[in-house]
Formats: C-alpha cells, sequence, structure tokens
C-alpha cells in the first residue's frame, strides 16, 4: 500500500477495486464503513454484490475480467472532458500522450459494452473521481489474480496518476496483501530476483554486498524460476529436489490434479510445517517447525509496517523454529551461521542489509510496529510514499494497456463463469482455523454461490447438492443461491478440499507475475 | 486558535478549586479525564460517541440545574465542577443498588471477576447491601453460537455493545430493545447470536464493561488477575492487527485488540479473536518425519537434517545447484524467509527461491 489503513477512516472518496474486504480483510473494511458513516464516498466495482457493495454510494457490478476497460474509460472522460489533475501530470508523471493514445480507443461506449455498466454511470463516477480529491483506491485479488493482473495493477495506478491522487494522505494505489506476511517474504528477498529490501541479483555491486556479509563467493547472478514455473520443472525434470515451507500448494494452487502430479513427480520432497497436509503427503522428509506464538519474530503486513510477533509457549515435541531448521541445514552443508535468534538476524543482518529497514531495530517496535522506507534510527517510517507526487523512482509512470479478456470464457458447453477467493471465517486451507474450536461449527462446508435466477432455471433448490465441473476437473458441492452473485456466475472458496475450488480453476498465469487467473475459468452445473 | 482554550475550575475526590483547561467542543468529561480528574462512568466509551444512559458520570454544576452527566454536557468556559458532593454520591449509589437488584451479579464464578466496571463501582461506592426488592426475573442467557456467551442477568444496559457493533465495525447486529426496566439487548428479530447476522468479530465482548458478554472459549481458562497479556500480530490477513494474547501458565485463555494500537485500533475480527487454539491441536507434528515404504516413520532431527543436506548435496552435485528449487512461507516470520533465502543463494547457490505472494 502506498497508504496507511488508518487513512481508509478519514477518506473523503474510496474506490475499491475487486476487494472483498468484509470478508478478507475485516478490520480495513470496517475503517471505510466509517468513512462512509462520516459521509465519504465509497465506490465499489465488483461482479459480486458484496458486504462492501452493501455500504456503497455505488456499486459497479462489473462483468468478471473487465477492469482495464472500465479503467480505460473512466481516464477516457476524464481526458475528453478536461477533468484530470494537469499539473500533477505535468509535473509528476511521464508518458501521459501515449496514456492518452491508448484510453481514447475507450469511449465510455465501448467500455459498457465490455464490462456491462452503462456509458452514463461510467461518465458519472468519472466526473465524482475528479470532484472529490484525494481519493483512495484500493484494490485486492480481483485486480492480480487475472491473467492480465499486472496490466489491471497498471490501469490503476494510471488512474490515481491521472487524478493526481498518489503521494497525499488519504489517497494513494493500495493492494490489500492476502496473507499475513506475503508483504514481509517479499522484503526478504524470498523472490527469484531480488534479495532482501528488493535488491537486484543481477547487480554485481549488489552481489558484492551480499558475498561480503555472508562470507561466501559466486552468489548467482541469474534470476531464477517462480513458484509455476518450478512446478513445471518437475515435471520435465528440470528441478528435482523441491523444498516447500508452510504452504499447502495441493489445494491453493490451480489445477489440483495437475499440481499433485508435479508435486509426486519430484525426486525429493521436503517440507516445513506444523501438520500434515494433502501437500506433505508427497514429502521425502516432514521437518516439524514451531508456530505463531511460539517464537519471537516480525510480521510486515500491507501498508509496510514491521510488527512484533511474541512468544507465549514451546513448540510440541521437538519442533523447532524454522529459522534454527535452514541454519542447521546450512551448517551441515559446510556453512556456519552466527545469529541464533530472531532477534540477532533481524538486528544483525536483515536490517543492515536492507536499506529501506536500516532504522528499524527490535528495541524500536515493542509497541507500534514502524512503517519502511524506515532508513535510520531516528526516521519515524513513512505512512505515505511518493510524498506530494515526488516519486521514488523519479517520475510516474504512466503505461498505457489494453483489455484482454480472461484466457477462459463461458461457452456452450461450459456457460458459466466461475470466480474464487477467500470467506470470512476460514483461512486458506483451514491447517489453523479448521483447528480452532468452533470454528468449523460457523461455516463447515464449501458452497457454490449462484443466483436464484440461475437456480431456477436449473431446476436447483437452495442447499441442494450440485455437481461443477471445468475443463480440469469436477466436484460435487452445496449449492448456495445468494442475492452477492449475479446471473451467469458461479463463486466458490478453496477452504475445503472436498468442493475445493481449485480442482476446476484454470492454471494459466500473468506472463509476467506469473499470478494465477484464479477469478476467471468457464464451469458447467448440473444437478445430482 | 487561543480563544479555543477553555478553563474550569473543579472540586472532586483528590482535588480543591482545581483550575483545568480544554478545548471548546469538548464535553466536562473530556476536559475532567485529560486532566486526571476522576469521574465514575460506566456506558461511556472513549472511541464510542456519547451515550448518556447510566448517570453514574452526573455532577453538580454551578448555576446549572438538577445533575448534568458529564458524559453529554459540553464544557463551557468558567464552568465550576462538583464531581463528589453528597448528592451527588448519593445518586451515584442508587443507580448501582438499582443496576444490582435488577440483575444476578454473581461474581464468583464470572469471567469478568476483577476486570469489571461495575463490580468496581460497587466497591469503590462500599455498596455491601441492596436496599431494594424488586420484581426482577431472571432473563435469558444466549449461549447456542460457539464463540459468545450472552447473559443478561449481568447486563447493565449501557449500550456500548450495540455502539461497538454498528459504529466501530459497522456490522449492526445488535440493538436496545423495549424500555425502562424491561430493557434488553437483542438482535433484530429477536433470534439469537447464531441465527442473526453476527459475524463474530466480537467487538460488543470487548466493548461490554461487565460479565455479560464473555468469550466461551475463556470460560475457566483463568480469573482475570491470572492472566499475563502478551502483545502479538494476528497471524491472518495481511491488515497485521495487534492482539493482546491473555495467558495463564504459557496457555491463551482469551485474545483481545489492543486499544490504541496501529493499524487496528482495538479492533479485530473472528479469525484474530477466536482462531488461535490450533496451536494445541493433537494433530500438531512433534517430530521430523522420514517416508519409508509409502508411509512416515519418526526421526531425530540429526537423522532427518543430514539425509536433507545429503541430498541436497547430491542433487546438486549431479545437476547443478538449480535444480533445487524453494517455495517459502508467506505465514511465517520474516526472520524465517530471510533465512531460507540465504539458504538457497549462499549455501545451495540458485536464485530458485519464491513464496505465495501471489494468491
Ligand atoms: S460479535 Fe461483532 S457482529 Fe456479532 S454482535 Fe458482537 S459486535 Fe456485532
Ligand atoms: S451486554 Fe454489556 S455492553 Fe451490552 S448493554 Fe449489556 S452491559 Fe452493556
Ligand atoms: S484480526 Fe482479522 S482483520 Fe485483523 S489481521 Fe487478523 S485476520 Fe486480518
Ligand atoms: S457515563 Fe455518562 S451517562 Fe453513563
Amino acid at each position: 500500500m502506498t497508504n496507511s489503513f488508518q487513512d481508509f477512516a478519514k477518506a473523503k472518496l474510496i474506490l475499491a477495486i475487486g476487494t472483498n474486504m468484509t470478508e478478507a480483510h475485516p478490520v480495513s473494511s470496517s475503517f471505510v464503513k466509517n468513512a462512509v458513516q462520516n459521509g465519504a464516498d465509497l465506490i465499489v466495482v465488483d461482479p459480486r454484490r458484496t458486504g462492501l457493495a452493501e455500504h456503497a454510494t455505488m456499486h459497479l457490478p462489473i462483468k468478471v475480467g473487465s477492469d482495464i476497460a472500465l479503467l480505460n474509460s473512466l481516464m477516457h472522460v476524464l481526458i475528453t472532458e478536461d477533468l484530470y489533475d494537469k499539473e500533477y501530470v505535468k509535473s509528476c508523471c511521464v508518458g501521459f500522450d501515449e496514456l492518452k493514445a491508448k484510453v481514447m480507443e475507450y469511449p465510455p461506449e465501448r467500455g459498457a459494452e465490455i464490462s456491462g455498466i452503462d456509458a452514463e454511470t461510467i461518465r458519472k463516477v468519472a466526473r465524482r473521481l475528479a470532484e472529490v480529491r484525494p481519493g483512495m483506491l484500493a484494490y485486492t485479488l480481483g485486480i492480480t489474480e487475472h491473467t492480465c493482473g499486472m496490466n489491471n495493477v497498471l490501469s490503476c495506478a494510471n488512474l490515481q496518476m491521472l487524478l493526481g491522487n498518489v503521494g497525499f494522505d488519504c489517497g494513494g494505489v493500495n493492494p490489500l496483501r492476502g496473507q499475513n506476511n506475503v508483504q514481509g517474504a517479499c522484503d526478504m528477498g524470498a523472490l527469484p530476483n531480488v534479495f532482501p529490501g528488493y535488491q537486484q541479483v543481477a547487480d554485481a555491486k549488489a552481489r558484492a554486498k551480499f558475498e561480503a556479509a555472508w562470507g561466501v563467493k559466486n552468489l548467482p547472478e541469474k534470476p531464477g524460476l517462480m513458484m509455476p514455473q518450478m512446478m513445471d520443472g518437475l515435471l520435465d525434470g528440470k528441478v528435482k529436489a523441491f523444498y516447500i515451507f508452510g504452504e499447502n500448494l495441493a489445494n491453493t494452487e490451480p489445477d489440483i490434479r495437475h499440481v499433485e502430479h508435479c508435486l509426486d513427480s519430484a525426486e525429493f520432497l521436503v517440507c516445513n510445517d506444523l501438520f500434515e497436509t494433502e501437500t506433505t503427503r508427497f514429502a521425502d522428509v516432514i521437518l516439524p517447525a514451531a508456530g505463531w506464538s511460539e517464537n519471537d519474530g516480525t510480521f510486515a503486513n500491507s501498508e509496510r509496517r514491521v510488527n512484533r510477533v511474541r512468544t507465549v509457549s514451546k513448540a510440541p515435541g521437538v519442533s523447532m523454529p524454522n529459522w534454527w531448521i535452514f541454519k542447521e541445514i546450512a551448517a551441515r552443508m559446510g556453512h556456519k551461521w552466527e545469529s541464533s535468534s530472531a532477534r540477532e538476524l533481524w538486528d544483525n543482518e536483515i536490517s543492515v542489509l536492507a536499506p529501506a529497514l536500516g532504522g528499524i531495530k527490535y528495541d524500536r517496535i515493542e509497541g507500534d510496529g514502524l512503517q519502511w522506507p524506515c532508513p535510520t534510527e531516528t526516521h519515524p517510517g513513512t505512512p505515505t510514499l511518493h510524498r506530494d507526487g515526488k516519486f521514488t523512482c523519479g517520475l510516474g509512470n504512466l503505461v498505457p494497456v489494453d483489455w484482454t479478456p480472461p484466457a477462459e470464457v463461458p461457452d456452450a458447453e461450459y456457460p458459466f463463469v466461475l470466480s474464487t477467493g477467500r470467506r470470512l471465517y476460514h483461512y486458506h486451507t483451514r491447517t489453523q482455523t479448521g483447528r480452532s474450536a468452533g470454528i468449523n461449527e460457523i461455516l463447515g462446508e464449501e458452497t457454490a454461490d449462484i443466483s436464484a435466477a440461475d437456480a431456477k432455471a436449473l431446476g436447483i433448490e437452495h442447499g441442494e447438492m450440485i455437481k461443477v465441473k471445468s475443463r480440469r476437473g469436477e466436484v460435487t458441492v452445496k449449492e448456495n443461491i445468494t442475492e452477492q452473485v449475479p446471473p451467469g456466475m458461479v463463486w466458490m472458496a478453496f477452504h475445503f478440499r472436498e468442493g475445493c475450488a481449485n480442482w476446476l480453476t484454470n492454471p494459466v498465469f500473468d506472463p509476467v507475475t506469473k499470478t494465477a487467473e484464479y477469478k476467471a475459468c468457464a464451469v458447467q452445473l448440473a444437478k445430482l | 486558535m487561543k480563544n479555543d482554550i477553555i478553563t474550569l475550575t473543579v472540586n472532586g475526590r483528590d482535588v480543591k478549586n482545581l483550575q483545568v483547561t480544554g478545548k471548546k467542543g469538548q464535553t466536562v468529561l473530556e476536559v475532567l479525564r485529560g486532566n486526571g480528574v476522576y469521574v465514575p462512568t460506566l456506558c461511556h466509551h472513549p472511541k464510542m460517541p456519547p451515550y448518556g444512559g447510566c448517570r453514574l458520570c452526573i455532577v453538580e454544576i454551578e448555576n446549572m440545574r438538577g445533575l448534568p452527566p458529564t458524559c453529554t454536557t459540553p464544557a463551557v468556559d468558567g464552568m465550576v465542577v462538583h464531581t463528589h458532593t453528597e448528592r451527588v454520591t448519593r445518586v451515584r449509589k442508587t443507580v448501582l443498588e438499582l443496576l444490582l437488584a435488577y440483575g444476578n451479579h454473581n461474581c464468583l464464578t464470572c469471567e469478568q471477576n476483577g476486570a469489571c466496571e461495575l463490580q468496581n463501582l460497587v466497591y469503590e461506592h462500599g455498596i455491601e447491601h441492596v436496599r431494594f426488592k424488586t420484581d426482577f426475573v431472571p432473563k435469558h442467557i444466549d449461549d447456542t453460537n460457539p464463540m459468545i456467551v450472552r447473559d443478561q442477568n449481568k447486563c447493565v444496559l449501557c449500550g456500548r455493545c450495540v455502539r461497538g457493533c454498528l459504529q466501530v465495525q459497522v456490522n449492526g447486529v445488535i440493538d436496545i430493545a423495549a424500555r425502562g426496566s424491561d430493557s434488553y439487548i437483542t438482535t433484530f428479530d429477536n433470534k439469537t447470536l447464531k441465527e442473526s447476522n453476527c459475524l463474530y468479530c466480537g467487538q460488543c465482548v470487548q466493548s461490554c464493561p461487565v460479565g455479560a458478554l464473555t468469550e466461551k472459549k475463556a470460560k475457566g481458562m483463568g480469573r482475570q488477575w491470572e492472566l499475563e497479556k502478551v502483545r502479538t500480530t494476528c497471524p491472518y490477513c495481511g491488515v497485521g492487527c495487534q492482539l493482546n494474547l491473555h495467558v495463564k501458565d504459557g496457555r491463551i485463555a482469551r485474545v483481545s485488540a489492543v486499544e490504541g494500537a496501529l493499524p487496528n485500533d482495538g479492533r479485530i475480527c473472528v479469525k484474530g479473536r477466536f482462531g488461535y487454539d490450533w496451536i494445541y491441536s493433537e494433530e500438531r507434528l512433534k517430530t521430523p518425519l522420514i517416508k519409508e515404504n509409502g508411509g512416515f516413520r519418526e526421526a531425530s532431527w540429526d537423522e532427518a537434517l543430514n539425509l536433507v543436506a545429503a541430498k541436497f548435496t547430491e542433487i546438486k552435485e549431479k545437476y547443478g545447484p538449480d535444480a533445487i528449487a524453494g517455495v517459502s512461507s508467506s505465514r511465517s516470520i520474516n526472520e524465517d524467509s530471510y533465512q531460507m533465502q540465504k539458504l538457497f543463494r549462499s549455501v545451495i547457490g540458485t536464485n530458485n527461491i519464491d513464496n505465495c505472494a501471489r494468491t
């Protein structure tokens, strides 16, 4: 996020696109709803009438995967009606002419045809966005989990820059990160192309720095594989050994049958985990790890805030912290590492090596955490990035992007769009929430959410078991009639192994980010 | 601005003719609290709009009639406030006695014992006997859902749960029904919480000053004074809510949101509040496991780690470092991810390290 969660409560206008915040980021949504109570505009763009849409001043139920068409049309109106922030664009951004040429191809009428939102509404929204500034844009996986995910993100950024909304409190482009420490895992360099602190592995200077710090020579310069490529590597034999730390890939990745085939092909598979999972079935070695509240450490949240996590009890049996496990493997491969606590790792290695984290030390985050960039030990942290439109990388890049449809769209054989996501009560594959007393009682099984109209046409009663089938697989699942879902759409989650949406989802990826298209594939429904 | 500053004079429990300053627009209570002057309250909650329902915060203000509640009375420059006159104290005592008479406050087994605002007020006012005989009929206890127990017999009708649900979390599930001593807290359509639209965020529980709303899972897990508070970060979504774990003998009895903390300022959701006890699951892995003949057998750390190191070394030598790949956890701590990428880059010698950033 360029901005902070507290900004939501104070915002004058919030454009929430592809974010089911009331379920996936409930506390964040409470701040958004507070803003609405205080008179803010809330514009929700989502195919479903989500919990957040219930509080919206305007809900735009776009067709699945039509975001760019809508955003380009909004920008078309801003430019043709001369409503964009010319001053800001001129002094803070580059690429306006190219962007203009592209969005001119998307008059509201064309946007309307693709997105299903009528042209007048598009004009109205654009004018409102120009009127109430700064406005905050928030998005979640509804934007990124598409084959055009990267372009969706660029398009959101284009809109906010055109409006001159980036670099101010209660403005900005705000992706809410899904998992508690996905921000942190990226910050730490658990990515194939960067060291901790986003220092490029391809950069010789960065390599020299880490070689010196880690006491090694010849750190590899070629960026590594992204996860979907690792999976394919297991199949074609390029990857022999696979190490999975704390992820249940066999349920979370698209097309479970394919994923399990990949995992089964590994010559040697190691898992660090808390429980046996569908994924650890394929392991050769399972290493038992300390879990949350069983070790000290830090998480980084979506607003780049590094927060402490503390120990209250010992892990069961001989389970050990993951950092210890990695350290022991390194030792057995001939490398003696010094740090022997999370605090030592952070204070003596991470914050020393990653410039943006340089000022964050354990003794500074006893209470509230600090938001990076925080380069020195007297720096207060950075709640808002690109302050006053001064972009960290110089000028803000306006990048023209075209709308492209999802890789698989409904046809005569598979006439419904399946879109997937999370529900409030469970987390991912339920390894944790499913074992927390009472939660299964509140939500005990997967459902396929469909509209009353479709249920009627198919002759299905509320709560009946139905078959949902895609080109990848099929599941039998309880059907749930809801006003949230429009006709033509099915919505499911991936919390339960039985009825998990990922038996059906399409393993196609954004070409750059390699994020899978969880939000769109084609399915058929049948009465049992 | 200078003329926004107002000055009040207070005579109270511990103060005489004290001059206190505040800002125009503040309530009398806010000015007094801001200056550390004590006034009892019950229905007031600093993060909620004032309600003015309990009448414990009443005072005498010179040149004003009656006993105005400080929580709803705007502060005016020059006010002279008496917080603990005999008249004020007498009314407060009566209010408290009525609350006791119209309820069933069995502190002996109450989860809130020791942290109860009513108990503290009764103690402070030295109320040992209740003078009133009433027609109080025991009320309904709703414990049909797995998370929250609502015991209306302990409810003091302060409305904090209602405001917490409607104004803080904006869920609007509960409200006060009926009037006077017949009032009670209920969901729309008078359903149990289980049958209602309740989202189990527990804001109502956290807002309740007494034992009328408690966590079912906390029952019998420890008295309030035995619990140690440990601040930590929620392990679920990317908001990173700050939690207090209330711990007895190394075991979490309950979880609450840290008030005034960033980013969540005293709020959490159902997962943060109730999704903690998986750590005690019997199904936790307790020892390294090695696959043998299609099944797993237990192994020592040495055996398991030696095997992993040997296999990685062998594969690296045979196929090169890029034949090894790893995925780090987006759920575990930073320090773990750092350590894993360091293992891959500096020991194995490959950049084949990624995380689930994309789901
Ligand atoms: S748990 Fe949350 S949603 Fe349910 S009644 Fe309490 S405050 Fe409202
Ligand atoms: S349940 Fe608790 S918070 Fe709600 S009105 Fe009763 S005493 Fe107040
Ligand atoms: S309490 Fe809920 S909203 Fe807060 S971090 Fe945890 S899962 Fe997210
Ligand atoms: S605190 Fe003022 S009336 Fe209750």
